[in-house]
């Protein structure tokens, strides 16, 4: 069969100075249903939104139908007929789905919208495909599968016969899953080509003719599904290229100061991100939670950190049962927390770093007394943090957008490690940055645990939990499915089986995340 | 109290909550179309006052009332146009051009009175026009009736056709469809290749369209004359009448009516010794009222949603 | 690095400025029949007299005090417009503590100011409740709540305090235990100044100093981040503008009673809503509102006496304002310039650091 698609050498580097992908060829035939896998910030997406228009690569050739074409723009990569279904849905809630389906390319009849003809013309293409969809129902009203047809059925009015799919089914229900399935096979026989982009391998297995791993930004090979097991798949994906090691003792570790029993928690879609959840850490250790994203680490760092309210089962910090504390009051527990989205949680980034190095301590001395401010010791810790966490700055009046990420992150990191936590969570801690920071934010690390702080370390980064973590946990679609007291002894392949749901442990072994009273 | 029931179930009263309700249905209908588009517009205000007097002075130097209305929309619309660029080009505060729009139709349409009339408070040495009252044909021959619903200013019927008109511009037409998804999410739209900035300027020009026809009712059909902030807030009451309404044009539409009775009602009882003041108020108090109802109301609906997640 | 982003904004604003001073210039030529003469008043004539240049200083006093207040609400990101309001109802307060209270000299004063700013700070702070209460725009309802103060106060002057022997309508004369001094003679500049310059400090002290500034200034900036450091960001919304209300009717209060025996105002100041273009001009730092509330002035009187020594009408100063507002505020104005800027800092920035 011939290439319909090709993408040769392509290279982007974000603005940060983040290289998302390098020299990375990708090709397509005509009629597949291809899969592009890989953890979390491997460059699939980066890689597809340059496919879509949404980013220009620095280097790197896209033909189509060997004849070479240039996206700019997304409406360009639609006219070329590809189509991309995002994450994030593109849709007007409180317009039905006709109405976003035709938006943009409106029927008419004379001057007026024909609500009509909308609704005929999604009939008409949804019947073609199979889909079941009621045009007329508001967006708002509808599940998120549907609201995921509607994604698809836009890109096929508009003549999509490449289809992009980012990762469709974590938002969807098993069952949702299955339908989804089901269609894109009508639309693969219908002779639409669909790229398919996951990390749920047994998906992949179902689904799909062929895959690309991507590793590190990295194509690391094309294979086509039959000839290879999950095992295999899983192996390519999550294989270490650098292994950073950081050097630690043994842990000695001291009072309970952390218990989780039995939480639950549901997202905005109503799906359960956590389920049963139950573990305890001590002072002294560093609990690693393991898991590609999505699988409800979201959930459970917001609900330790106070920022969503706990409704099912019970969080005891310290022994005070937080369930109903605010953000501030678990603070005063000396709980520090690095958040994963650091621009929205970690920093105010047109104020100064020094300013940003006591939001979590402003009211405490000797930062302020009598509501005070005590400007020397501000400047004097400010300084002196920018020293020890080897901030690059120019000075610590400069405003924080003006760092890089790798910096930015210090200045979370240098403010919430300064407040002598003696629980810290810490939420992809060195996720998109540099090197050099990565290993810098790790020691610092196990120095607090050295130090006797309680570590509860949420990493989707095999190498980071696999180095730093005295014992391990695995979330998979919010349950603990694994748990492992001694991790010097797993391998990263075991891991990544429990990872991607391919293994559970028995509930026995299990509950040895909880410490036995 | 008795005369308090008697003048609001007087036929006159009836005829004045139309009058004054005429303005803010207009300015109130342009606070929708740019709120649809999510771009709010408080230079509602200020507009009115540049329309109102770009009516009288074009209607007094053509001697036609209808040169002057047009003139008035014109304006209005250039001033949303204006507003336009400096948010979306110029990337201004929406609101603070709003607040800049506002002085500028305070103070320059003073500047420009005095230019052309001599006068910085009140239009009346120029000859300006009024757009004609209108007898309804078959409503005219109904007693009672006719008393409240005949006879008003031609623009009167216009704003309630306005009404009609925005309905069906919003709900019916594809630039409604892409207006209401701009301002709901406006990638949404972006991805299907509306021009984002395109229906944006769209909104704010015949936002301030409308406006424009506020204006002109002011100064040629409410009174004949321009005088310094004749407007006195009527802009600030239309925009919280569409938020009270729920952005929707009935709903907007009943709001301004709430308010077109409470400032009649204010009217007519200075007449009765009560305190002038008190009576002028009204129609702020309730607009915040309403207001604060209508968000409380719909606070506790997110809430029971959130409840109903959890 | 920090000093010289500000030294851009510097230039930006005298860039707008220049701009909006050209076009006045355009104007006067276009409608004077003595531009010359015109021009020459509006731009000399407020330090051409003792008079004048005291007219500035008086009409900068109520402006530092708008302004103030402003910058407080709009720190925390609030677009409450109530400042208004807030400074008439203020004055009122001011007038009914003096008829109603009869005190010694020091002390009448400062109880009728302070009786004002709270007054004052209803006015901004009911419209701030609704927000946090129920999510109620803050700036429809405090655009309501400017008439509110307006007809409420006049309801309260003619009603309780009104002067039936005066002609026009007007409240009973002051106190003199209450009036604020003069300080300049021959001009009317009062002890207000005083309080100004006290508040400008208090305010900049509160703001850069304090811990409620500091929650105000990361709540403002980024409210998410405020939340997840601990801040209680309601009570810092609603603190802002009680305390915005509060300045502003301490300034309506102050303006009472040292520029008027009587209260005799007949409409809105207008004098809050200028504290929004001292505010913007002042990117809400107290330290730079006297400079600006001293700009805006210096131009308001400047076309008061333009106004009555030429042709041309004062009213040209609201055609600047407006100008001014939309490119002071305009983020693309000059972007590339400061694009250009910033890009050079940071390519020093990253050399400087390697270097390390």
């Amino acid at each position: 069969m011939a290439e319909l698609l090709e993408m040769k050498n392509i290279t982007k580097v974000y603005p940060n100075g983040i290289v998302a992908n390098y020299k990375v060829d990708f090709s397509l035939k005509e009629g597949e249903i291809h899969a592009v896998v890989g953890e979390n910030g491997a460059g699939k997406s980066t890689l597809m939104k340059i496919l879509f228009g949404m980013h220009t690569p620095e280097e790197g050739e896209i033909f189509l139908r060997e004849e070479k074409i240039d996206i700019l723009s997304s409406s360009k990569a639609i006219e070329k007929g590809i189509g991309m279904v995002h994450q994030h849905f593109m849709l007007v809630p409180s317009l039905t789905v006709a109405e976003n389906i035709v938006l943009g390319a409106e029927p008419k009849k004379s001057i007026f919208f024909d609500k009509e003809e909308a609704i005929r013309i999604t009939e008409e293409l949804s019947s073609k495909y199979n889909f079941k969809i009621d045009p007329r129902s508001l967006v708002k009203d509808i599940p998120v599968g549907l609201k995921q047809k509607v994604e698809i059925l836009k890109a096929l009015l508009r003549g999509a016969k490449i289809l992009i799919l980012d990762e469709p089914t974590a938002v969807l229900t098993p069952q949702e899953t299955g339908e989804l399935f089901k269609e894109l096979r009508v639309l693969k026989d219908k002779g639409h080509t669909i790229i398919f982009i996951s990390h749920k391998l047994k998906e992949v297995k179902a689904l799909c003719d062929r895959l690309t791993v991507m590793r590190n930004g990295r194509n690391v090979g094309v294979h086509n599904v039959s000839d290879v097991t999950e095992e295999d798949i899983s192996r390519l994906m999550v294989g270490r290229d650098v292994i950073l090691t950081v050097e630690k003792g043994k842990p000695n570790p001291k009072e309970t100061l952390l218990q989780v029993k039995n939480i639950s928690q549901r997202n905005q879609f109503g799906q359960w991100m956590l389920n049963n959840a139950s573990f305890s850490l001590k002072a002294g250790e560093i609990l690693g939670v393991a898991g590609v994203e999505g699988n409800g680490q979201r959930e459970l760092v917001e609900l330790l950190t106070g920022l969503l309210p706990l409704t099912k089962g019970e969080i005891t910090i310290k022994g005070n049962i937080i369930n109903n504390y605010s953000i501030k009051e678990i603070r005063e527990l000396k709980v520090s927390h690095i958040p994963s989205d650091r621009m929205t949680y970690g920093i105010a980034e047109k104020m100064s770093i020094e300013n940003n190095l006591f939001t979590d301590k402003y009211d405490t001395e000797p930062y302020s007394k009598k509501g005070i401010l005590n400007i020397k010791h501000i400047k004097k810790r400010s300084q002196e943090q920018v020293k020890e966490y080897k901030i690059k700055c120019n000075s610590p009046l400069q405003e924080v957008k003006m760092l890089s990420g790798g910096n930015i992150q210090k200045v979370v990191v240098a403010r919430e490690f300064s407040s002598d936590p003696q629980l810290l969570i810490a939420d992809q801690p060195t996720r998109g940055i540099d090197v050099g920071s990565t290993e810098f934010i790790r020691k610092k690390i196990v120095q607090l645990r050295d130090q006797d702080t309680g570590v509860l370390l949420i990493s989707a980064d095999l190498n980071e939990v696999m180095e730093l973590s005295d014992r391990l946990i695995v979330l998979y679609n919010g349950e603990i499915v694994a748990y492992f007291n001694d991790v010097e002894k797993l391998t990263e392949e075991e891991l990544g089986l429990y990872m991607l749901g391919l293994k559970k442990q028995d509930d026995e072994l299990i509950r040895g995340a909880v410490h036995e009273k | 109290m008795d005369k308090f029931i008697e003048i609001i179930f007087s036929v006159s009263f009836g005829y004045a909550v139309l009058r004054v309700t005429t303005p803010l249905l207009f300015a109130s209908m342009g606070a929708l179309i740019s709120d649809k588009a999510g771009v709010i517009n408080i230079a509602l205000e200020g507009i009115m006052l540049i329309a109102a007097l770009t009516g009288v002075i074009v209607s007094a130097f053509t001697q036609s009332a209808f040169l002057g209305l047009m003139a008035a929309v014109l304006a209005g619309s250039l001033t949303g146009a204006a507003m336009a660029y400096a948010s979306l080009n110029l990337k201004t505060d929406i609101i603070l051009s709003g607040v800049a729009v506002n002085l500028i139709g305070a103070g320059g349409t003073v500047f420009a009175l005095y230019l052309v009339a001599h006068d910085k408070g009140i239009s009346s040495s120029l000859r300006s026009l009024v757009l004609p009252k209108v007898a309804l044909p078959i409503i005219s021959q109904i007693p009672v009736i006719s008393d409240i619903f005949s006879g008003h200013n031609i623009l009167t019927y216009v704003a309630i056709l306005s009404v009609v008109l925005v309905y069906i511009l919003v709900y019916k037409t594809p630039v409604g469809l892409q207006i209401r998804a701009v301002g709901e999410n406006s990638h949404a739209a972006d991805s299907v290749g509306v021009s984002v900035i395109k229906i944006k300027y769209t909104a704010l020009i015949l936002s301030g369209a409308f406006a424009g026809f506020a204006g002109a009712y002011m100064s040629m059909g409410y009174v004949s004359w321009f005088s310094k902030n004749m407007t006195v807030g009527r802009g600030f009451i239309a925009l919280a009448a569409e938020a009270m309404g729920g952005g929707t044009p009935l709903g907007t539409t009943i709001a301004c009516f709430v308010f077109g009775a409470a400032e009649a009602l204010s009217n007519s009882l200075q007449s009765l010794r009560v305190p002038t003041e008190f009576v002028q108020m009204i129609p702020y108090v309730v607009t915040v009222v309403g207001l604060a109802l209508y968000s409380s109301r719909k606070a506790s609906q997110i809430k029971k949603h959130l409840r109903n997640r959890g | 690095m920090k000093s010289k982003r500000i030294n851009f904004e510097w230039i930006r604003t005298t860039v707008v400025i220049l701009i909006a001073l050209i076009f006045t210039l355009i104007l006067i030529l276009l409608v004077s029949k003595e531009p010359a003469n015109a021009l020459k008043e509006f731009l000399i004539g407020p330090i051409d007299s003792m008079r004048h240049i005291g007219n500035v200083i008086e009409l900068m006093i109520p402006l530092t005090f708008t302004g103030l207040a402003v910058s407080l609400m709009f720190s925390a990101e609030q677009f409450n417009l109530a400042a208004e309001g807030a400074f008439f109802a203020g004055a009122i307060g001011a007038a009914a503590i003096a008829l109603t209270t009869d005190l010694p000299n020091i002390i009448h004063p400062i109880v009728a100011i302070l009786g004002g700013g709270l007054i004052g700070s209803l006015i901004t702070g009911i419209p701030g409740y609704l927000k946090v209460k129920w999510n109620a725009s803050e700036l429809v309802s405090s655009l309501m709540f400017n008439y509110i103060a307006f007809f409420m106060g006049i309801y309260v002057i003619n009603n309780f305090f009104r002067d039936p022997n005066a002609g026009a309508m007007v409240s009973h004369k002051l106190p003199q235990s209450v009036l604020l001094m003069n300080l300049i003679p021959r001009t009317r500049i009062h002890l207000g100044l005083i309080i100004a310059v006290i508040f400008i400090f208090a305010c900049y002290y509160f703001i850069y100093r304090t811990k409620w500034g500091y929650e105000l200034r990361v709540t403002g900036q980024n409210s998410k981040f405020a939340e997840y450091s601990g801040i209680n960001t309601l009570k810092v919304i609603l603190f802002a503008q009680l305390l915005g209300g509060f300045v502003a009717g301490v300034g309506g209060a102050t303006q009472l009673l040292g520029m008027y025996t009587r209260f005799s105002w007949q409409s809105l100041p207008n004098l809050g809503w200028d504290g929004i273009i001292v505010a913007i001009l002042a990117r809400n730092n107290p330290v730079y509102v006297p400079l600006a509330a001293l700009f805006l002035a210096y131009l308001r009187i400047g076309a008061d006496i333009m106004a009555r020594m030429s042709d041309v009408q004062n009213e040209v100063v609201y055609l600047i304002q407006g100008i001014i507002i939309v490119l002071v505020v305009a983020e693309r104005f000059l972007a590339k310039y400061r694009h250009k800027w910033v890009f050079k800092e940071a390519k020093s920035g990253i050399s400087e650091a390697e270097g390390e």
